[in-house]
């Protein structure tokens, strides 16, 4: 298991520094100077040449990088082109935002995909299952807008259950995290009804109904623990996903997290704050996966022995 | 595979082609429904200047965020414009972007998954690093980043989603071609003295066509959906031309007084979205005997 996990997290590094590649590479290929991005249109030539120097422009390519890469790992991520803050502050005002909704999301698609899926697979091909299977359809047949704004529009306005601006309070997630989790939820349900049943058709199920397991004991013992696999690489792909920021959710709820940031970073272009986002997304999104696959391990012992 | 799943990674998608059918009667039904649903829609996009009541742009300024009126089956919007026009004319915008979009992922996604998958080695490692790359982010972010680098327009929501969806077709006719050019009739007509590009274009190329027909059906689905989704936060169609996501984008402020001027959009882009959806899996069923059950 040690091994495992050393060589998993090593593998992980030439990942990081990839993703660290292509947004360095974006970041220079958006339009303009920035020096005179800072500095604004009337600087003065010199003043212009003194910070490019100073910012390290005028050096080769290849440096500039390991330049970028030092800097990453001090926490470094530049300096904003609208305000002048450092964008690494920026990320701490915003980022905690977006992992609040981002946790609240994956609890309720766990909480109700995991159950729906179950029920489903325990009552196959009878009128639960159809209806689960239904609403789990449905469920990811709406894009998020539509979601959010019925949402909105039945409980925040319609029953006055929640205020429609967003001031920081838990309770006002509730509405953004349903929006953003039915349809992870609804992707969880059909598959843990569709690896649950594959279980279901697997010898050990036969065997412990032989010898005498009850239906549920089955189901929930023999069954539910060997279609974890599955499952779990949607729960943490979708967690992964998340942790990016939910632009569509963010922007309709008004929530302050780097989802709805990113949007407004790209309509006044501010370069370096939407390179940090992205590497941020991407940085989260390669973690969560590598987690996943040291749980498939813990979960799974033939995952160890196979690689 | 299926449109939902856009966003979720290769690996979850794979798990879910292979698990996931829905019981075939409702699946035969759904196709058709589908089949009826787009073809109705493309025809009511490619006759929009002559099915549309009114010209897009045209505003009233007397005739602002009206339910229904006469004249204006579906109401008018916040400039008094006719909801229906708008409609239908953004069929065309969500339609032509996908169209080209699905068109330069299977232009790149063909050439460069039969040069991988058939020559394999230097090639094959180079082209597939560069997609695994790609794969590491989230689609929709990198979609993002993109736009948000060549600025806010239709043309450069073109060109990010093409950028962000050609690795998955390039994967998708790779993984074909390995398990191809190991049959027989490859074989033979190598034995025959077929070159490489005639074995590629007459014997790889057309065994592929079932597999990609269904990829492009499906990512169709999966590129209208991206495309109202980033025209929804400003970065796609610009007003005032119409889009499906460029409606929604400019509806958002009459939620609370006025929500069918984003239900309707919205509500286009989920059915069109669904219908490709299950359209690309009917085909699936169709092109594949073995998955008929």
């Amino acid at each position: 298991m040690g091994r495992f996990l050393i060589r998993r997290l090593l593998l992980a590094i030439p990942t990081l520094v990839l993703l660290a590649a292509v947004t360095f590479t974006v970041g220079r290929l958006a339009p303009g100077d920035p020096a005179t991005h800072i500095l604004g249109e009337r600087a003065t030539p010199e003043s212009i040449a003194r910070l490019r120097a100073e910012m390290g422009l005028d050096r080769p390519m290849g440096e500039q990088f390991l330049r970028y890469l030092a800097g990453l790992c001090r926490g470094d991520l530049g300096v904003s082109y609208y305000d002048g803050r450092p964008v690494l502050a920026i990320l701490r005002e915003t980022y905690p935002e977006t992992l609040r909704l981002a946790g609240l999301a994956v609890l309720v698609s766990v909480l109700v995909g995991v159950p729906l899926g179950l029920l489903a697979a325990a009552y196959q091909d009878r009128w639960v299952d159809r209806a689960a299977m239904a609403v789990a359809v449905v469920g990811m047949s709406l894009p998020s807008f539509l979601l959010a704004t019925l949402l909105l529009r039945w409980f925040a306005q319609g029953l006055g259950w929640v205020p429609v601006a967003y001031s920081g309070r838990p309770e006002e997630l509730i509405l953004p995290a349903l929006a953003l989790g039915l349809r992870p939820a609804a992707l969880i349900a059909r598959l843990t009804r569709a690896s649950v049943l594959e279980a279901l058709r697997q010898e050990y199920t036969r065997t412990a109904l032989a010898k005498g397991a009850s239906r549920a004991r089955a189901l929930l013992r023999h069954a539910f623990p060997n279609a974890l696999v599955p499952v779990l690489t949607v729960i943490g792909v979708s967690t992964g996903y998340l942790l990016g920021g939910s632009f569509v959710i963010e922007k309709i709820f008004v929530i302050p997290g780097i989802g709805g940031l990113s949007v407004d970073c790209i309509i006044r272009r501010d370069y370096p704050v939407i390179q940090a986002v992205t590497l941020l997304g991407a940085t989260a999104f390669v973690l969560v996966n590598l987690g996943v696959d040291l749980l498939y391990a813990v979960v799974d012992p033939r995952v160890r022995t196979a690689s | 595979m299926p449109w939902w799943t856009h966003g979720f990674g290769p690996r979850v998608k794979g798990a879910i082609a292979a698990l996931d059918r829905l019981p075939a009667p409702l699946r035969r039904g759904a196709t058709l429904a589908a089949a009826g649903v787009l073809l109705a829609m493309l025809l009511a996009a490619v006759l929009a200047p002559w099915l549309a009541p009114h010209p897009y742009q045209a505003q009233n300024l007397d005739a602002r965020l009206l339910a229904t009126a006469p004249g204006h089956p579906l109401g008018t919007d916040h400039l008094g414009r006719d909801v229906l026009s708008r409609l239908l004319y953004g069929a065309r915008a969500s339609f032509s972007v996908a169209a080209v979009v699905i068109g330069i992922e299977l232009l790149f996604g063909l050439a460069l998954g039969l040069l991988a998958g058939y020559f394999g080695r230097a090639v094959d490692a180079v082209i597939m690093r560069v997609a695994d790359a790609m794969f590491a982010f989230p689609d929709i972010l990198l979609a993002i980043l993109i736009t948000g680098i060549l600025g806010p327009s239709l043309i450069n929501v073109v060109i990010a989603l093409a950028l962000v969806g050609w690795p998955g077709m390039v994967r998708l006719v790779r993984g074909q071609v390995l398990v191809l050019k190991e049959r027989e009739f490859v074989e033979a007509a190598r034995a025959l003295g077929g070159s490489h590009g005639r074995i590629l274009l007459r014997h790889v190329l057309p065994n592929l066509a079932g597999p990609v027909l269904v990829a492009a059906t499906v990512g169709t689905g999966s590129v209208i959906l991206a495309e109202a989704t980033l025209s929804f936060l400003g970065l796609g169609m610009q007003p005032p031309e119409p889009s499906w996501g460029s409606m929604i984008h400019e509806a958002r402020h009459y939620l609370r007084h006025h929500p069918t001027l984003i239900l309707w959009p919205s509500l286009m882009v989920a059915v069109a979205v669904t219908a490709f959806n299950f359209l690309g899996d009917g085909l699936r069923d169709w092109l594949d005997p073995r998955m008929r059950r």
